[in-house]
């Protein structure tokens, strides 16, 4: 049995962008995948909303690092998807889809299906098909981690362009330590396996953040010192 | 011209292949009971469908293997979900559907009329063994090989219990559930006619009895070609638009 995640103490603030950064393999995806209500911790308490997470709910949303776009439904039917769940209306079911097709630029699209979408293309799929439902909490597991640079820039933009509007509550996971502050209001750095939070980081700069800019260059190396130090440990 | 090429080259290699039968028959190699001419199984053909026989038979025949086919359809698709859902389903019925798969399902007959008599029952019982197994470990081997992303991201959506296999686990699964569908409905039309060559009812099976009876070989020729025609046409109505459909949303032609 692989201990995957050691004892955590994570409080996030409604409407907070937070980056949970840590090597391959320390947890973070487990710690998604329990706050998600998909799997189950061995010890402790996890509450949400108020309340006790007892498994899956709409209401907290995981983004997957392969999209996990439904392959026999096009872009419109896999956006719907929650919401004919939810048992609304054929007519609001292809407006609400539209508006968040739209939101993800990806009108024209519509009717493709998942074999037609390039990788970005299906991520932005996703994020739709995620937020269609309204959850309160959107979790992302390295949402950018299989794209080329030029396509995981544009959907930071989008992403947070999209954050801002929909003040929806952001938990970001990723490897990648400048991804990580350009995105988010704090970064927490773990350690390997069984991952525990060695540190964590409150981002003040102002946004939107440039990966350019050596403030925020400053900040990744300070992070990074952090997590490499934690390896070696 | 490039793309009737093919189709130009199978005429010629069906005419050429006529012309061999007729003339092998004609030189009178073997007897005209043995082999007859391609004249003479077109003309049985216009007879048997003019006299509305063949139609009568034909409608016999699908109607057994339509009602068979569905008791396999929905009682494989049952036995499918409930070997890919449940492990202890799986560690008792698993090995018992494929062994069961590899008998043919002919060797079912003898039991059938043990059971049933020699009846409808027992060629419609014939008719669900030889699909049966193939259906349900099309849908158990589907459901099972389905990535177990789509339900998680499913679940995660609110979607669970029954609309989450509906909606998402035999969806996913189509294609393996598809190919034992396709599979099942061979099966069952072998086996059906197996069955029909021993009961007296009017029937596409019984056709061939009986002209083997009249030592008729152009009828049981044309039968044979009737039996073959519907094979096809129903590949073509049921099967192959599905398939088409399906490789079309996954990009897999």
């Amino acid at each position: 049995m692989v201990h995957a995640l050691g004892p955590i103490d994570l409080r996030v603030e409604r409407g907070e962008f937070v980056c949970l950064v840590g090597p391959s393999g320390c947890g973070k995806s487990t710690l998604l995948g329990n706050i998600a209500g998909l799997e189950t911790a061995d010890a402790g308490s996890l509450r949400a909303n108020g309340r006790e997470v007892r498994g899956p709910s709409p209401d907290r949303v995981l983004l997957f690092q392969e999209a996990a776009l439904f392959p026999w439904l096009d872009v419109q039917a896999n956006v719907e998807f929650g919401l004919r769940e939810r048992g609304i209306p054929r007519c609001e079911r292809k407006q609400a889809a539209q508006h968040y097709v739209d939101l993800v630029h990806l009108n024209g699209f519509e009717r493709s299906f998942v074999h037609q979408l390039s990788g970005g293309m299906r991520q932005r799929a996703a994020i739709a098909r995620a937020l269609a439902i309204e959850p309160r909490l959107l979790l992302m597991d390295e949402p950018f981690g299989a794209l080329d640079a030029l396509t995981r820039d544009r959907l930071h933009l989008e992403l947070e362009d999209i954050w801002a509007r929909t003040g929806t509550t952001i938990v970001f996971v990723t490897h990648n330590v400048r991804e990580a502050v350009a995105l988010g209001d704090r970064v927490l750095v773990f350690s390997s396996r069984p991952g525990r939070i060695l540190a964590e980081f409150r981002i003040d700069l102002p946004r939107s953040r440039s990966l350019q800019d050596h403030q925020l260059a400053d900040q990744a190396n300070e992070i990074l010192a952090v997590l490499t130090a934690g390896l070696e440990a | 011209m490039g793309q009737w090429t093919p189709w130009l080259r199978r005429a010629g290699f069906y005419l050429a292949l006529l012309a061999l039968w007729q003339v092998l028959a004609s030189a009178g190699v073997w007897p005209s009971y043995v082999l007859p001419g391609p004249d003479a199984v077109a003309a049985s053909l216009a007879d048997g469908l003019r006299q509305g026989v063949f139609l009568a038979a034909a409608a016999v025949s699908l109607s057994r293997l339509a009602a068979g086919y569905a008791i396999s359809a929905g009682v494989g698709t049952l036995l499918g979900l409930a070997i890919a859902r449940f492990s202890l389903a799986e560690e008792l019925l698993g090995s018992l559907v494929l062994a069961l798969q590899s008998l043919p399902s002919v060797c079912w007959l003898p039991l059938a009329i043990l059971w049933f008599g020699l009846n409808e029952q027992a060629v419609i019982f014939v008719v669900v063994m030889g699909a049966l197994f193939s259906i349900t470990l099309g849908v158990a081997g589907g459901v099972r090989n389905t990535p177990p992303v789509y339900v998680k991201a499913a679940r995660n959506m609110g979607c669970h219990g029954w609309r989450l296999y509906s909606r998402v686990v035999l969806p996913a699964a189509m294609p393996a559930v598809l190919a034992g569908l396709k599979q099942g409905w061979s099966f069952a039309w072998r086996s059906l006619m197996a069955g029909e060559l021993i009961y007296f009812s009017l029937s596409l099976g019984n056709l061939l009895q009986t002209g083997r009876d009249l030592n008729d070989a152009a009828r049981v020729m044309a039968v044979m070609a009737v039996i073959m025609a519907i094979g096809l046409v129903c590949d073509q109505l049921l099967f192959a638009p599905a398939e088409r459909r399906m490789r079309a949303k996954r990009g897999l032609s």
